[in-house]
């Protein structure tokens, strides 16, 4: 598991503005870069990363060999209803994990 | 006329000693904000490495580091701010990643950490970090006023085939532009550093390796003598500035 740094409101009023911050461990490996031995390494991104708010994306990003290692990815979105969270990455090498927090919403 | 210049001469040199900076503030508003934001800063990433570790036994007989120094945020805190230190079992002055390893290996019985590997930058960040915000207070005792005078003086000595010292580019012409970077004071405050050129964490001694080969010098080895000199002078020449552990730059 990579870790994983997340900054998500526990709470917020209904129709508020919220952001959220998500930075995860990864070394996004280009694939174009040649080792000590003059080798090409292999591609090992993350490829993908994807937001749920309850269920429904409220946030999608396909990442490139050219985002720098441990991407950080801010955004924001409406503050709707109570509910779980989501973020996901996936990558090369069957990289996937997701992250779950919990917002209340009054 | 030459004695008002040699007035203007020692107010310069008073003003420039007065102005010590840090380089987080040579960088532009958003990676300063990118340290001082702890969810922002990928170095936390590695300081969160550095607590797993604190508390894990690197063999099954060993005593992980919690065991014997419990919680880093109180044991730990200061250390950082004192190190390179004096060793006196080995008679010669230790930096922290040196105490590190030694630790690791006598008192867990465990494989040395590699310098500049994951595991050894975790723990030196972990430990690091828990001296944030405090000042730099090298330690009075007479076993490091040698390597202190030996970093100083490679400090000043010009090296390599551009015929450089550290002094002639961070004293001289600190502020100043080298191709389109500011050149900073090189203060070692924020150790071992996040570095956006590196896209990882690296310690001063990577940093130092990295300011040998721009001169077209050959580098010291990682932990060396003249290595933990040069550290030693630096955090002498930084005393009283803030431990920013883990800083980033670019």
């Amino acid at each position: 598991m990579a870790r994983v740094l997340l900054r998500v409101p526990t709470s917020a009023e209904k129709g508020a503005v919220i952001e959220m911050r998500a930075l995860i461990q990864h070394v996004m490996e280009t694939g174009y870069r040649p080792n000590a031995e003059g080798v090409l390494q292999p591609r090992d991104i993350i490829w993908n990363f994807t937001c749920r708010y309850d269920g429904e994306v409220v946030f999608n990003a396909t990442l490139s060999p050219a985002i720098a290692a441990n991407p950080f990815i801010a955004f924001t979105t409406i503050a709707t209803q109570s509910g779980p969270i989501s973020f996901t990455w996936e990558g090369d090498n069957g990289f996937a994990q997701t992250e779950t927090r919990h917002i209340t919403v009054t | 006329m030459k004695r008002i210049i040699a007035a203007l001469l020692a107010c310069c040199s008073v003003a420039v000693a007065e102005e010590r900076r840090s380089g987080l503030f040579d960088m532009r508003p958003e990676a300063q904000a990118m340290q001082r934001d702890d969810s922002m800063n990928p170095g936390m990433l590695w300081v969160l490495d550095g607590e797993a570790l604190w508390g894990r036994k690197p063999n099954p007989a060993a005593q992980s580091c919690a065991d014997c120094h419990g919680d880093a945020a109180s044991s730990m805190r200061g250390v950082a701010a004192r190190y390179p230190a004096f060793d006196a079992a080995q008679g010669a002055a230790i930096d922290l990643a040196g105490r590190i390893i030694q630790c690791r290996e006598t008192r867990q019985g465990s494989a040395p950490l590699a310098r500049e590997g994951q595991e050894l930058l975790a723990l030196t960040s972990y430990v690091a970090h828990q001296s944030r915000g405090l000042p730099i207070a090298p330690p009075d005792d007479a076993g490091m006023r040698a390597a202190r005078a030996q970093g100083q003086s490679i400090y000043m000595t010009q090296l390599g085939q551009l015929d450089l010292s550290c002094a002639q580019c961070h004293d001289d012409n600190a502020g100043r532009r080298l191709a389109g970077s500011v050149i900073p004071q090189g203060h070692p405050t924020g150790y071992p550093i996040y570095r956006l050129e590196w896209q990882g964490v690296g310690s001063l001694q990577r940093r130092l390796r990295g300011c040998m080969v721009g001169v077209r010098a050959e580098p010291f080895a990682y932990g060396s003598a003249a290595f933990i000199a040069i550290e030693a002078f630096l955090m002498e020449r930084a005393r009283g500035m803030e431990v920013e552990t883990p800083g980033i730059r670019p």
